[in-house]
């Protein structure tokens, strides 16, 4: 069976993305795909499931909306409620008016860096990560696939070379399978 | 090549004939190069000016607030007027970044990346005003939410000073994080092709790993729209917020309904102007005419004779309504603020702000690049004026003639104001020369709809 992995680089996005259409025709198997900017339609190509980080994020901008009416209605109505210019604070509806802005401004604090952050786990990107393209060209201008080899590597070449890839890497995965 | 299709009638936003490659090397150039002579000597005065500002704040806050020209009437001046000015600089950045993105307009991606820039270094301008003008710094944190060993002692949710705390601590921390986000495939492409070990190991540290699979672009794109869409009301809110400061006073001048909208109008304005004032200076010095091109610059000037002719319409019509409300005290403060003592400040205002501005309705004057330097600066004066005159002329002269009184800066005053410049300008030069300076991922994305040589290789075809 497949024992190697082929590093298939690319310089064009589009011919990329007609590329990533006839490999996955002739049902071989795609590991990875490393680009440097996002290409329109990518994930569309590779059948990628769409991200669910939006909801994730309207997720976390309930939770800081309720954190924020929580948090006032303990500081200003229960723990210690005031007469502020003449304004008494001593239900949560009559004061709410004035607690809309820093609502606002807590749902969105909690939307966006828990987003972030989990976007950044799920990515797995924090200081001191090593990074994982396997060719330092794929930050510049080249496209990599990187894809199983199958049974007959030679018809898989020529296959790729029409395609229109620029060069073909193969890399063996022997140490891992030993 | 026919799904990167655009109008023609657009115009190129990538100059020349680039390709993927070029991009890369022109945006790592200014990295790569070590600075030349002009860089060092804007760097020294920029440095020289921070490092008086630094001084004063220091003898500020060993004397006392007593070092400003406050008085007993004029108790807010050059502190709120920078503070103000600072962060209405400060959301140009967000504003192009994020309503620019929820809008498609891919201009933007030649100077989002140095607009967040701008804004981040502006706001913490800003937010050294309110701080230093606390007089014990060191307590700073008692703004917020947190029990304290005096009993149950909270702060209060009532004040719009307060929410100003919750806005723009919000504020910096999510332009941060979006800004941040943005440079990560940046900060990538200088990593990989960096030679020096040391670069390398500092460019592996802040690009945190970013490797490019397919599910990180697609992540980050929707990231990208989230936090565009979260950021589009938060820049809003942010000035709407900071005009609540004055808007719910009683204090003639200050007591106005429309502030929330024209205020936000001004950030705008004086934003874009600084964003302009910056990036004519950017693309000449680090030869980047390619991507910051003539058409961005039009563009900007466009945003600011709109805006500025909001905010005229905003002066025009709190004149407006203080005759019509019939209340004498809102009458005299804006005949005091137009013909009174600061009738100059009133006049500078009207002049940058208003006036000129208009001249961009001209197409010859909105494509030249000297007019347009000298409009941004212009337009940055008034505002810096907008914000004295809204300030000090409302409350120079109260309700009791007997203390009417004026208001003139004290050599610290304007040695922290000085200062605060030449700290932003030391953060952007020192960006300048170690950031990529545009967003090269973006502007690769846009290279085959809106690159020239794209562009006319697809006119001719037809």
């Amino acid at each position: 069976m497949s024992k190697n992995n082929l590093h298939v680089l690319f310089d064009d996005d589009d011919i990329l993305l007609e590329a990533i259409k006839k490999i996955r025709e002739k049902k071989y198997y795609i590991n990875e795909v490393y680009t440097p900017f996002p290409v329109h339609g990518l994930d569309k190509a590779l059948g990628l499931a769409p991200t669910r980080i939006a909801i994730a994020a309207f997720i976390y901008g309930c939770i800081g909306f309720t954190v924020a009416i929580l948090m006032m209605n303990y500081i200003m109505i229960v723990d210690w409620p005031q007469n502020i210019g003449g304004k008494p604070s001593f239900s949560f509806i009559e004061n709410m008016p004035s607690f809309v802005p820093i609502m606002f401004e807590m749902t969105v604090f909690f939307a966006a860096h828990l987003m972030v952050l989990t976007f950044y786990m799920k990515s797995k990107l924090w200081p001191f990560k090593k990074a994982e393209n396997p060719n330092p060209l794929t930050t510049d201008n080249m496209f990599l696939i990187d894809m199983e080899s199958g049974d007959d590597l030679n018809k898989l070449k020529v296959f790729l070379k029409k395609t229109g890839a620029v060069s073909i890497e193969v890399i063996e995965k022997n140490e891992n399978e030993k | 090549m026919s799904s990167h299709y655009e109008a023609p009638i657009r115009k190129p936003l990538i100059a020349g004939d680039k390709s993927y490659h070029d991009i890369s090397v022109d945006i790592a150039r200014p990295i790569e190069t070590p600075p030349n002579r002009d860089w060092w000597i804007a760097f020294t005065i920029s440095l020289i000016a921070f490092l008086w500002g630094v001084g004063c704040i220091i003898y500020t806050i060993g004397t006392g607030i007593g070092s400003w020209g406050l008085n007993k009437t004029v108790g807010w001046a050059w502190d709120i007027t920078n503070f103000v000015w600072w962060i209405g600089i400060g959301h140009a950045g967000t504003l192009i970044s994020a309503v620019l993105l929820l809008f498609r307009q891919k201009w933007r991606m030649g100077i989002n990346r140095s607009a967040e820039a701008m804004t981040i270094f502006s706001v913490i301008q800003a937010g050294l005003f309110p701080i230093i003008h606390m007089g014990r710094p060191w307590l700073a944190y008692w703004m917020f939410p947190i029990p304290n060993q005096f009993g149950s002692l909270w702060v209060n949710f009532n004040s719009p000073l307060l929410w100003d705390v919750f806005a723009i601590s919000t504020y910096l921390t999510v332009s941060l994080v979006f800004w941040w986000t943005g440079l990560l495939p940046d900060f990538a492409m200088i990593r990989d092709r960096a030679v020096k070990p040391f670069q390398k190991k500092i460019y592996s540290l802040v690009s945190f790993g970013w490797s490019g699979r397919a599910k990180d672009w697609q992540r980050f794109e929707e990231v990208s729209l989230v936090l565009a869409g979260l950021a589009t009301p938060l820049v809003l809110s942010v000035h709407t917020i900071v005009s609540y400061d004055f808007a719910t006073s009683v204090i003639p001048g200050w007591h106005t309904t429309i502030f929330p909208p024209y205020f936000v109008a001004g950030a705008i304005f004086s934003g874009f102007a600084m964003v302009q004032t910056l990036l004519i200076i950017t693309r000449k010095v680090l030869k980047l005419e390619s991507y910051i091109t003539l058409q961005h610059i039009e563009l900007m000037n466009i945003i600011i004779m709109i805006t500025g002719s909001i905010v005229g319409c905003a002066y025009i019509t709190e004149l407006f309504i203080a005759w019509y409300s019939g209340v004498e005290y809102e009458q005299f403060a804006f005949l005091n603020r137009a013909t009174g003592p600061y009738w100059w400040a009133y006049f500078l205002m009207m002049t940058c702000n208003v006036v000129s501005p208009q001249i961009m309705w001209i197409k010859k004057i909105r494509t030249s690049i000297i007019i347009s330097f000298i409009i941004s600066i212009v337009v940055n004066v008034g505002m810096w004026f907008e914000r004295f005159v809204i300030i000090v002329t409302s409350l120079h002269r109260d309700y009791l003639p007997s203390s009417w009184t004026m208001f003139s800066p004290t050599f610290i005053d304007i040695g922290i104001f000085i200062g605060t410049i030449g700290f932003f300008f030391v953060l952007f030069l020192l960006y300048a020369r170690s950031f990529p300076v545009i967003a090269q991922a973006e502007v690769k994305s846009i290279l085959k709809s809106s690159g020239e040589k794209y562009k006319t290789l697809r006119d001719n075809h037809e």
